[in-house]
């Protein structure tokens, strides 16, 4: 645009409006300053807790530093693609972490992006996941191009279904769509559970007292780029999440469903004035919302696990669809700004979880709970967004007016 | 002389990347005067009512106050100093008592209980010095706007507060409500307060003012006492040029009728009957003009003749298409075009770039998409010459809507109502807290869309904007049509009507 495009002065910021208008206005100022501030933030604030328990600030920037390369990310400094090289295989595993939040994140992203907070993920991923198993293994023998993509595409759309539920109630009866998917969550874990339980459709032929589901049949197999025999290796589901990030983009602004989506998100009236229909968008966006989850649930059956048990479907273990929303909420709902969430939360879990679980720097208890202290301080400062704006703002009013970065926030949200 | 002057703004500079908002404005005011301020969307009004109250730090210039130099940093030093703001939009707490919102934050207290005996007698003497009629111990949620706004300015009064901002204060106001306040003004003038009398309706200035600043483009253009100066003189420091304020319209050529409505029934979302049997009709090349006070029902009424709410019953009629009444998209295709009441509520997405706000209605129609893919390029094209055709300023098609002033919102939204081509364009309040400039513009523009064959329904609660318009004119009160007008009627025989013909019991 040639156009100066004046920011909003503050004679048109009197007219902005409600509360809630000014609100999301100045959330959205900022850009990518806010997201960037608000992990420094909580990296600053673990930093403190570990120095204060272990009584020394070295430690915390050594624990930092551990979790920087258990995840793999010193491989920049000497990139290989030989996974003899322990930072490249770290890497590939860090990776393999965040193919499924990039797609998790996606799915509260899509979501959020139409008004609505899809809390759901979990149950998602899970139907996703469970009927991946069940076609995985029951059409042994297909071609395994075929076998791979009717497992991707059936997994995928059931959970649509599953999560076009709670779009349906909320559209019909108005039904709260947190409550509803929260519900749906644990009706998906229960389902999976009586599934691979004693003697359930899906339990493992060999021993029927095992409650833990078949191996999907090899030709189901998601083939690793990147990987080395006997090793988990990063398998080709990074570029189906990161082709999502893509279509995902393409969707919101390329499309007339995007743009439905988008006006009902941010004001339901005008684009009811609008002949928008808000009721039929509540129930799609939900639907591609628990789609863009179950793509990872199947992804993750066909990829790296392969089968299913008790133990590892533990809501409380199952975390990919909660970080998802702190994945979405960091990145601020944008196709790029998820992928960036995922990465950092994929080589937070991942790095933290290797890095300081396999040294002696700390104590290995508190070495676990480190990644979910770093994850809960996030999204509590994701939270607090419009408090760290607010700092930042009136700061930035001491110094000088605002403009840059209100402009590019702008661009950035078009 | 120069003690009589309670407060003085000189040379106050105020920048924003890319706007001068305040250029060397002057301003100052005397111990019980009301000062206006007056000036287009834009003029730097707020600005320096901004940096006066301490919410923004100007770049440059003096601000004294009892002719001491000051600098406020907060809003709570200009508060300290003596300085009250009352905000277009209302800051109160609809579940707390009038008493409660009053005190709220310089609480009596009881240990650590409110004292509410306290805060009401307080609050009780208060409201009988400055002759308010407000029932401290009734629950804000309860009292009318009017009410209202007299709550937020005993709020300020109580903080002691000698001088007083009002920012467009009859915006949400009715026609009676505004002549109470303008006499709760005067008690107030009379008791030694200066007020600042922001605002852009120059009738209204006229009224209440004793001294008037015009503000234009960031800069002081002139400061004139009442006296002498009239709405005419006003509207041309304001603008920089010779302005219309009678709108310049032929007789109307009349042709089939296009709009038809037939004994309506609608009820309001809580079940309330609040269409009660209208039935009218709008042929093309005329404009009809529903007057009324707010809240007899227009909102319901255009609701259902944009398909936007289900009807009772009844029967409406677009160029012989009748509504069933299933989306707004089936009145949108049979050619209706709306100028909805409240533009920012509902007729912009303001989040949504000016570019997309134009494609609201058609953004899945070709050029903008085909099968379903959006072409942004084709939509920025449309936006930039609608911006060019209607005169939209303050940013181009990539502009968010929610930075453009008010004025260019509603020509935006004016824009692509017009540009729809519809048959009916239902234009409701069009030029609500709009300035002269760009309310002349929309009228100038009602009017050449009428002449060019469209027929055109005008709900507005400004009365004289009705009579200046319109061809044929109904008064809605309580759901019906309690008169019919064409051609010349005074504005005392409508405003009557308006009322029911019976005097409403004060709110």
């Amino acid at each position: 645009m040639s156009d100066p495009g004046p920011s909003p002065s503050p004679e048109q910021s009197a007219e902005a409006g409600t509360l809630a208008a000014r609100l999301a206005l100045k959330q959205r100022a900022g850009g990518i300053v806010v997201p960037v501030v608000t992990v420094l933030f909580a990296f600053l604030m673990s930093g403190i807790i570990i120095a204060a328990t272990q009584h020394s600030v070295r430690t915390a920037l050594v624990v930092f530093k551990e979790i920087f390369q258990g995840a793999g990310l010193n491989w920049v400094f000497h990139p290989t693609t030989s996974l003899l090289d322990i930072s490249a295989y770290n890497l590939s595993q860090t990776l393999l972490q965040t193919t499924p939040l990039i797609l998790t994140g996606l799915a509260v992203a899509f979501a959020f992006r139409c008004g609505m907070f899809n809390i759901g993920g979990n149950g998602q991923y899970l139907v996703g996941l469970i009927v991946a198993n069940w076609l995985g293994v029951d059409l042994a023998g297909l071609n395994p191009f075929l076998h791979i993509l009717l497992c991707i595409s059936a997994g995928t759309l059931a959970a649509s279904a599953y999560a076009g539920i709670a779009g349906i109630l909320k559209a019909t009866v108005g039904a709260h769509e947190v409550i509803s998917t929260i519900m749906l969550n644990w009706i998906a874990y229960w389902t999976a559970s009586w599934l691979i339980g004693a003697g359930g459709p899906l339990q493992v032929s060999n021993n029927p007292t095992n409650p833990v589901s078949n191996q999907v049949s090899s030709g189901a197999r998601l083939p690793d780029f990147w990987g080395v025999q006997g090793f988990q290796g990063l398998h080709v589901g990074l570029f189906v999440a990161l082709a999502a990030v893509v279509v995902f983009w393409a969707l919101l602004n390329r499309t007339t469903l995007g743009y439905e989506v988008r006006a009902v998100g941010f004001n339901p009236d005008a684009a009811a004035y609008g002949g928008i229909s808000v009721k039929k968008n509540y129930f799609r966006a939900m639907a591609i919302s628990g789609a863009f989850a179950g793509l990872a649930g199947t992804l993750d059956m066909l990829g790296g696990a392969q089968n299913y048990q008790i133990g590892q479907l533990d809501i409380p273990f199952i975390q990919v669809g909660f970080i998802g929303i702190a994945v979405a909420l960091l990145g601020r709902n944008t196709a790029i700004g998820t992928l960036l969430g995922a990465v950092l939360f994929g080589a937070l879990s991942y790095g933290s979880f290797h890095g300081l679980g396999s040294s002696a720097v700390i104590d290995p208890t508190l070495a676990n709970n480190l990644t979910y202290i770093i994850q809960g301080l996030i999204v509590l400062f994701i939270g607090a967004d419009v408090l760290i704006l607010y700092v930042w703002n009136s700061r930035k009013k001491l110094r000088r007016p605002p403009g840059k970065t209100a402009r590019r926030a702008e661009a950035a949200a078009s | 002389m120069a003690d009589d002057l309670v407060l003085e703004m000189r040379d106050i500079r105020k920048e924003f990347p890319g706007v001068v908002a305040n250029d060397k404005v002057s301003f100052d005011v005397r111990r019980g005067e009301v000062h206006a301020l007056l000036g287009e969307n834009g003029a730097g009004k707020s600005t320096l009512m901004n940096i006066l109250y301490g919410l923004y730090r100007p770049d440059g210039g003096e601000i004294r106050l009892n002719g001491k130099p000051v600098t406020f940093s907060s809003a709570r030093e200009a508060i300290q100093a003596g300085i009250g703001m009352v905000h277009q939009h209302f800051m109160l707490i609809p579940v707390m008592t009038v008493a409660e919102n009053i005190v709220l934050g310089t609480e009596p207290r009881k240990g650590i209980l409110l004292d509410e005996r306290v805060a009401d007698r307080r609050v009780a003497d208060m409201a009988k010095t400055f002759r308010f009629e407000v029932d401290p111990e009734a629950l804000v949620q309860d009292i009318s706007v009017g009410q209202q706004q007299r709550v937020e300015i005993m709020k300020v009064l109580y903080r002691n507060a000698d001088i007083l901002i009002l920012d467009e204060p009859t915006a949400v106001l009715t026609p009676q409500e505004a002549s109470d306040l303008f006499e709760i003004l005067r008690t107030l003038r009379r008791e030694g307060l200066s007020i600042i009398f922001i605002s852009h309706k120059l009738n209204e200035v006229l009224e209440i003012a004793d001294r008037i600043t015009v503000l234009r483009r960031g800069k002081t253009i002139e400061t004139v006492p009442h006296a002498g100066a009239t709405e005419a003189s006003l509207a041309r420091a304001m603008v920089g040029r010779d302005v219309l304020l009678r709108v310049d319209k032929g007789a109307p050529e009349i042709g089939d009728v296009l709009l038809e409505v037939e004994d309506l029934h609608v009820l309001d979302d809580r079940g309330i009957e609040k269409v009660r049997g209208v039935s009218f009709e709008v042929r093309a090349g005329e404009i009809v003009g529903i007057a009324g006070v707010d809240g007899n029902g227009q909102t319901e009424l255009i609701d259902a003749l944009t398909g936007l709410q289900k009807i009772e019953s009844g029967s409406v009629n677009i160029a012989g298409h009748r509504l069933s009444h299933t989306s707004a998209r089936e009145a949108l295709d049979a050619g209706i075009g709306h100028i909805p009441e409240d533009r920012q509520r509902r007729g912009l997405v303001l989040e949504f770039t000016i570019a997309e706000n134009i494609a609201l209605h058609d953004y899945a129609k070709p050029p903008d998409a085909r099968w379903g893919w959006l072409f942004p390029a084709r939509m920025v094209g449309r936006a930039r010459r609608l911006i060019e055709d209607f005169d939209v300023r303050g940013g181009g098609p990539s502009t968010r809507a929610g930075a453009l002033s008010g004025g260019n919102q509603q020509k935006l939204v004016a824009a692509r109502e017009v540009d729809r081509d519809p048959k009916v364009l239902i234009a409701a309040q069009p030029t609500r807290g709009l300035d002269v400039g760009a309310i002349e513009y929309l009228h100038r523009r009602l009017v050449s869309e009428r002449d060019e064959g469209r027929a055109i329904l005008l709900v507005s609660l400004e009365l004289e904007e009705i009579l200046s318009l319109s061809d044929r004119i109904f008064v809605l009160f309580e759901g019906t049509f309690v008169g019919e007008h064409t051609g010349d009627v005074s504005e005392e025989q409508i405003g009557l009507e308006m009322l029911g013909g019976k005097k409403e019991a004060a709110a």
